[in-house]
């Protein structure tokens, strides 16, 4: 390719602004959550100051709130791909009436925003006695992520093998047994896709915990982070620190599945 | 059969979240503290959007944040994305994590990430005394004029990433004997980009942009954290409201009316966005 060597030097400038300026604000708040908490600390002449995570993590009382996240991700990742498995499934391969409206219901779901719906939901979830639960917190998004997944599985099932399906059913295998037995297996990458997608949106959740826990019971970690940032604004180092530990869980499995992140925001934004 | 499959997805979507828009509505048209009985007072709540200032100016913000979330965003993300397709530069994939990493990030976290470098003594002001520009140093998420595109720039850096990478797609489905036919005509960098690259990347730009408005629209955790609407009301937004009003002035339905104009919103620039979008590729 015929670029001038002006050109090339403009490139690899541009790409290392760009790439430090997403950079700059990650690399600084890990390098604060390193160092030394007060003046005192810094003194003793050590270079990474671990105890920051420990002292961050006891005050914070994060083991309690990591836990209620953990918790509050696992019910609205294996019930929402679950449910959102079957509704692709029937979306994606039979025909019945009513198939393209309550297609486009689903598909309302993915464009509504959380503020339309979170005050009904406070009110008739208190008058249930659902809020300050764990469900109270898990179903609305459990019904958020269910709306892209239909989607999402949907297009997965469209675009398997018709034949593969013939076969299973020229074999004998029931409708359960060719999505259980044959597709489930087979579609494995779009499914591990939308498990990351749908555990990175659950544990980055704000407003729902923020609203459906009012007295705190079900605080998930985001959350005990924004009330940690409210108690200790002096404590700039413990701050970051935890900032870094409600951080880590998603860019860890970001950094090892990138592909998945990746491909599964564009493609699952791409209209049909 | 097919009912079958679909009733589970259908009766927890249908019970927690078309049961609370179809009770937002409801809601909407009623003056109700969440205590005691309301009154119905038509469309009051709507009009209010119109003229309760404080409302008016926080749908203004979300305009004005759509700037920060979306445009420049777009046009980065052009420039970039135009960059890597056509020079092979090496690094691509580390480039590609990084810019996206942002995306992935908690809000919260990005928004305390962000509150240290604009704090008074933040590495934003120790940059500006460094180069001895003391008189811009300011604490910039307290300041009336720059608390907003402080929050905005936020945004940028949020949505960059994915707007970046996503264009990339776009651009690297463009077969390579375009640019070639373009270069033996003796077209430059510049001329090749709005002769080919440009047009070629108008769905992408239409999914970006559909996108980032959205983001831009639904901005609820940065603000919070970052500002909580303030100094005064200068970074308030939409979905801000919807909270202070509902669960911390008493005012429900005033908050369901916000919530449903907000969701109106969201779906007409998503529509115009999109015909845009469709008449311009035909």
């Amino acid at each position: 390719m015929m670029t001038s060597r002006f050109e090339r030097t403009a490139n690899y400038v541009v790409l290392i602004a760009f790439a430090a300026f997403a950079l700059f604000p990650i690399l600084s708040i890990l390098v604060t959550s390193i160092g030394p908490e007060t003046a005192s600390i810094a003194r003793e002449g050590r270079t990474f100051h671990w105890e920051n995570f420990t002292a961050a993590w006891s005050q914070g009382q994060f083991s309690r709130y990591m836990a209620t996240s953990v918790l509050v991700s696992v019910i609205v990742v294996s019930v929402a791909v679950l449910c959102s498995l079957m509704a692709g499934y029937a979306f994606g391969t039979m025909r019945f009436r009513g198939e393209q409206v309550l297609f486009y219901v689903f598909l309302l779901g993915i464009m509504v925003p959380t503020e339309a719906i979170i005050v009904p939901l406070y009110f008739d979830m208190r008058s249930v006695g659902l809020t300050n639960t764990i469900w109270g917190v898990a179903l609305p998004q459990i019904a958020q992520s269910i709306a892209f997944g239909t989607y999402w599985m949907r297009a997965y099932f469209r675009g398997s093998n018709r034949s593969i399906i013939e076969a299973g059913r020229l074999d004998g295998a029931g409708t359960h047994r060719i999505l259980w037995q044959i597709l489930v297996p087979m579609g494995r990458p779009a499914i591990t896709t939308l498990v990351l997608l749908t555990f990175m949106w659950t544990w980055n959740e704000f407003l729902i915990p923020l609203v459906m826990s009012p007295s705190g019971q079900v605080r998930t970690a985001p959350l005990a982070l924004a009330f940690f940032q409210g108690q200790y604004v002096q404590g700039t180092t413990l701050l970051a620190a935890a900032a870094v530990l409600v951080a880590l869980p998603v860019v860890v499995v970001y950094l090892f599945l990138q592909r998945h992140f990746i491909r599964g925001m564009i493609e699952g934004a791409v209209r049909e | 059969m097919p009912y079958g499959f679909l009733l589970p997805a259908f009766a927890l979507y249908a019970a927690f979240m078309l049961f609370p828009i179809a009770r937002a509505v409801q809601l909407s048209v009623y003056e109700w503290d969440g205590l005691t009985v309301g009154t119905f007072v038509g469309l009051d709540n709507y009009a209010a959007v119109v003229t309760d200032p404080r409302l008016r100016e926080a749908f203004g913000h979300a305009l004005i944040l759509i700037v920060f979330f979306s445009l420049l965003p777009v046009a980065i993300g052009l420039v970039l994305a135009a960059v890597l397709n056509r020079a092979k530069v090496r690094g691509l994939p580390f480039f590609r994590t990084v810019i996206f990493l942002p995306q992935v990030v908690a809000m919260v976290v990005v928004a305390v990430a962000w509150r240290q470098i604009y704090a008074p003594d933040g590495s934003l002001n120790a940059a500006l005394r460094g180069v001895g520009l003391d008189g811009l140093a300011r604490p910039w998420l307290g300041d009336f004029t720059f608390s907003l595109p402080a929050v905005g720039t936020i945004g940028t850096w949020v949505s960059m990433g994915l707007v970046t990478v996503l264009l990339l797609a776009g651009m690297s489905r463009i077969p390579s004997e375009q640019y070639e036919a373009a270069r033996l005509d003796g077209a430059g960098a510049v001329r090749e980009f709005f002769a080919i690259t440009l047009p070629a990347v108008r769905g992408e730009i239409t999914v970006a942009l559909t996108l980032t408005i959205i983001a831009a629209l639904k901005t609820f955790d940065l603000v919070y954290v970052t500002t909580g609407g303030g100094p005064g009301t200068s970074t308030t937004v939409p979905s801000y409201e919807v909270y202070r009003r509902a669960f911390e002035l008493g005012e429900v339905g005033m908050a369901a009316a916000v919530g449903i104009v907000l969701t109106v919103l969201i779906f007409a620039i998503n529509l115009v966005v999109n015909r845009v979008g469709d008449r311009s590729t035909t």
